[in-house]
């Protein structure tokens, strides 16, 4: 049961041959034996869960239930949820209960999902290996000396050890997809608007977006049936009509042009990254699709813009965090610089702190141009780049991330190191793309090695699509770490 | 050789809208601390603004006004800065592309008649308010007004005195409440004004170095402190000193300015587009729409009661200060005989009236056919100015206004004038009998006696009798 799919449980649920508490109970078991050594989730809260999921089972009683009613999963602790502490994986927000739920909670609440608690990310979502959490790094199931990736490192590793049957996560440079990937799940960033940002606590708003974490690209598309959507509370939330995430499932891969960019397969990837990557794209051209060299010469500038804008983004977004009206506020202080000062030096982490004065310096008078508005500049030809390449392809390929998942403390002292982790994983979110990981083999250590399917604008149906096709022959994404057996 | 005064204005007028720029909150003021306060505005994590419609529209109404240019795209930018009253740590605001550019106020009155060009409106949120006096040691916060739309409207540096700078902040007063985006009360700081002052040697094509003086809330601080800080500064540059650029902050009580910080104080405000709200994109039909529900503007209305009312110059411009003043007087002089007479009334009874109760024309309790009814007996010898007064009076003080119209009054109470010759020289016979002192003081040259034997004449037709007729016959009798 722990390894079924969303619509298997779905399923078994309707059938009534397992009820929303007895599923619940077996992920909150699974939890209280495994979180100790994984450290997916910071809070959890049984109680409440079971009491979400005798509604649940109440709400089908009443014939009122929905395709995912009575399905437990768990939110990255950057989503708001009212009466539950919600952290961002920071001291800072270290006892903070929102008032209010975020879109993305209410959504899944009022399809009559379970909540089984908040999961582990790096600060404020500035990391990529979970390691700058206040309550400890995640660990990867896989290999727990290994880092789960980042920043939604939590709901990765809680979905490949099958404590939650899915999550959701966000994604600013890779967050959903480079996690995805180190842990052998899928995950999808969709395209910049189509999930609400409302209550999701912002780290850089122009490149945030929300999206699901789960075992198949079918679990994908079940949930974005849930996320996405336009919200009025959102500015940046697009007025589209409601999509069915999977009407292209069961789409012939038949003539689809997928599109590999020199730039993404270069020196500094892994052989054995390289080489999974290369078999799954081979599985796509045995099956009918075409391959169409591109280049993409602008996304070498995608790691140092991002971080221009992001930073820049952060440094603004983090101010409303100063002690003076909910989270930490320092014990002691003179006056109010030093209130300011000793808050937000105790509050935030190391990382954080990096980004927001690299943030800070590039917005500053005088630097402003050298480096922002440069940045922006750059952004729109990286976005250009790819308007012109899906001119010629429907779908991009390439890897997730330059390797699998590194030791824990590997690049903890080389910050350039980390940053460039999300090599891959950063222009999407630049351009506002669709992309998404999913699991597609594994290297010599047994680590998970992720591909990465990029499309136009509107087009995560495709995507799911093309993933979908090939999880139907391949079973990567039903492997079961052994550390975590069922 | 003589200093020139050099003044540029910025503006803050609270928009009149129900709730704030970027939230549902309700902008209503003097309600109990942080009670109009939404997550939003209190800057919870992960909320997010979104852009009240009304506020925008109100720009643009500001913007039509004053001739300006509406920019069809404008971009909301942030203001970095850490204060406790500023939530997000960030004030929304608009920098590089405001939603206003460009266009002009017209100043006139006395000797004046000046154009004075606006730089730029934009719009930007209010910060909360810090309450240092009611706690202990600390400061309470209450973000009622975080997130109360504003416009800020910048003048050219081109008043050239403290008394230009207050004419231009009346006029600016005028018309936003003429166009009904701001109610202009500067009590509750609807309405607020900063000065950037400098001065330089008559000729010189070059600016001084300027001065921003803050806290100016009212015309009266305005023009004091623009008068205090250019007496300042020519003092330092008469004594071989030097204007240090800063911000200054206005005393009325000493009736001086402070330095309230330096330029190197000055913030570093990291202006930068918000990314959580899209550029402000308007289309000409929706400003066609807003062009559609402005009112007549004070400058056509001016012109036009002169050209149709012949009234004055400047009595049109005093009927032009306030549009409900204007539109009473318009209503008064469309339905009375007299138009020369509305204005006087308007302008006599009604406006001194609503001086003395802090009111506006539309709030007072004698309406305009009333008004107009009063002239027109008047006019026609059915009741004597007198009487007329005496009405306008009493429906004034009145509890609430009266259902009875003035002329049923008039019936119902007998007030007509006595028209009947023979009556008005009986009453007038008998007071020169019952008063041989005064005949007697009239007689031996005192003309003010005459005074007196009027007011017993109109005391005795209880008012009614027509005043310059009673005079009339009195010195007719005693002359002859």
């Amino acid at each position: 049961m722990l390894n079924s799919t969303l619509s298997e449980l779905a399923g078994a649920l309707a059938r009534r041959s397992i009820s929303s508490v007895e599923l619940t109970r077996l992920c909150l078991e699974r939890i209280a034996r495994l979180n100790g050594a994984l450290n997916a989730f910071i809070t959890v809260d049984a109680e409440r869960s079971l009491r979400e999921a005798g509604a649940a089972d109440e709400r089908r009683a009443a014939g009122r239930a929905g395709s995912l009613t009575g399905i437990p999963l768990a939110h990255k602790d950057i989503y708001c949820t009212r009466g539950m502490l919600t952290t961002c994986g920071s001291r800072m927000l270290a006892n903070f209960v929102s008032p209010y739920d975020a879109h993305v909670v209410e959504r899944f609440a009022a399809a009559g999902t379970v909540l089984l608690g908040k999961t582990n990310m790096d600060e404020f979502a500035m990391g990529s290996s979970n390691e700058t959490s206040h309550f400890g790094p995640a660990k990867n199931p896989w290999d727990t000396a290994r880092v789960p990736g980042g920043s939604s490192g939590g709901s990765a590793a809680a979905v490949a050890a099958r404590l939650a049957p899915a999550a959701t996560g966000t994604d600013t440079g890779g967050s959903i997809r480079q996690p995805a990937a180190f842990t052998g799940v899928c995950g999808l960033k969709p395209t910049y608007g189509v999930v609400s940002r409302y209550g999701l606590i912002a780290f850089a708003s122009s490149l945030d977006q929300g999206g699901p974490i789960a075992k198949s690209a079918e679990d994908l598309a079940l949930l974005m049936n849930v996320m996405g959507g336009h919200d009025a509370r959102d500015s940046t939330s697009l007025e589209r009509a409601a999509e069915d995430y999977t009407r292209e499932l069961k789409a012939p891969l038949a003539g689809l042009r997928i599109g590999l960019p020199r730039e993404y397969f270069g020196a500094g990837i892994a052989p054995a990254v390289l080489a999974r990557v290369r078999e799954a794209i081979a599985w796509f051209e045995a099956r009918g699709a075409r391959l169409v060299e591109l280049e993409l010469p602008n996304s070498r500038l995608a790691v140092p813009v991002y971080y221009v804008i992001a930073p820049a983004e952060a440094s603004s977004n983090l101010s409303r965090f100063d002690g003076v009206r909910y989270g930490h506020r320092t014990r002691d202080y003179a006056d109010l610089a030093d209130m300011y000062c000793r808050t937000r030096a105790e509050g935030f982490g190391a990382e954080v702190k990096r980004r927001i004065l690299i943030g800070t310096y590039v917005l500053s008078h005088g630097y402003y141009d050298a480096y922002y508005l440069q940045a922006q500049k750059v952004r729109r030809l990286i976005a250009r780049d790819f308007a012109e390449a899906f001119g010629r392809c429907e779908l991009i390929m390439g890897p997730t991330a330059p390797s699998t998942a590194f030791a824990l403390g590997a690049n903890r002292d080389d910050p350039v190191q980390m940053y460039l982790n999300d090599i891959f994983t950063i222009p999407a979110p630049l351009a506002g793309l669709p992309a998404l990981s999913i699991p597609c083999g594994f290297d010599a250590a047994g680590l998970p090695v992720g591909l990465q399917l990029t499309g136009n604008h509107f087009t995560e149906a495709r995507l799911l699509g093309a993933a979908h096709r090939y999880q139907q022959e391949t079973d990567w994404h039903r492997r079961v770490p052994a550390a975590t057996p069922l | 050789m003589s200093w020139e005064i050099v003044v540029g204005i910025e503006t803050h007028a609270q928009l009149a809208t129900r709730s704030k720029i970027f939230s549902g909150a309700a902008t209503a003021f003097g309600a109990a601390p942080n009670t109009q306060a939404s997550a939003v505005d209190i800057a919870l994590p992960g909320v997010l603004p979104v852009l009240n419609g009304a506020a925008v529209e109100c720009a643009i109404r500001f913007g039509l006004a004053v001739g300006g240019t509406i920019n069809r795209r404008s971009v909301f930018a942030r203001k970095n800065y850490f204060y406790p009253d500023l939530p997000k740590g960030y004030q929304i605001s608009q920098y590089e592309r405001p939603v206003v550019a460009g266009g002009s106020i017209t100043l006139a009155g006395g000797d004046l008649q000046k154009v004075v060009r606006l730089t730029r409106a934009h719009l930007e949120e209010d910060a909360g308010k810090s309450l240092h006096e009611d706690f202990h040691g600390m400061t309470g916060i209450d973000l009622n007004r975080a997130g109360t739309p504003l416009l800020e409207i910048v003048s050219e540096p081109e008043l050239r005195s403290a008394a230009e700078a207050a004419a231009y902040a009346r006029a600016m007063h005028a018309l936003v409440r003429w166009i009904g985006i701001c109610d202009g009360n500067m009590q509750e700081g609807s309405f607020r004004c900063d000065a950037n002052v400098s001065v330089r040697r008559a000729g010189d094509p070059l600016l001084g170095t300027r001065c921003e003086i803050k806290n100016l809330n009212s015309f009266r601080f305005l023009e004091q402190a623009i008068a205090y800080e250019a007496r300042r500064q020519i003092e330092i540059l008469e004594g071989g000193g030097r204007i240090e650029q800063e911000t200054r902050l206005f005393d009325p009580e000493r009736n001086e300015t402070r330095s309230m910080r330096s330029k190197e104080e000055a913030h570093d405000y990291r202006y930068f587009p918000d990314p959580d709200l899209l550029p402000l994109v308007l289309s000409e039909a929706q400003i066609e729409r807003i062009r559609g529900t402005l009112p007549e503007l004070p400058e056509a209305m001016r012109a036009r009661f002169v050209r149709d009312y012949g009234l004055s110059e400047q009595d049109a411009r005093t009927l032009t200060a306030d549009r409900a003043l204007a539109e009473y007087f318009e209503a008064v002089a469309n339905a009375a005989k007299d138009r020369k007479a509305a204005a006087n009334w308007v302008m006599g009874e009604v406006l001194a009236r609503l001086n003395v109760a802090d009111a506006t024309a539309d709030q007072s309790k004698v309406k305009p056919p009333d008004v107009a009814a009063l002239i027109n007996l008047v006019a026609d010898g059915s009741i004597n100015l007198g009487t007329a007064k005496k009405l306008f009076d009493e429906r004034w003080n009145a509890p609430r206004a009266l259902d009875i119209s003035v002329h049923d009054e008039v019936v119902v109470r007998d007030l007509g004038q006595l028209s009947d010759a023979s009556v008005v020289a009986r009453l007038v016979d008998e007071v020169l009998a019952a008063n041989p002192k005064s005949v007697a003081e009239f007689r031996a040259g005192k003309d003010k006696a005459l005074n007196a034997l009027v007011g017993q004449v109109m005391k005795a037709s209880r008012g009614k009798a027509n005043p310059a007729q009673v005079n009339d016959l009195l010195r007719r009798k005693l002359q002859g």
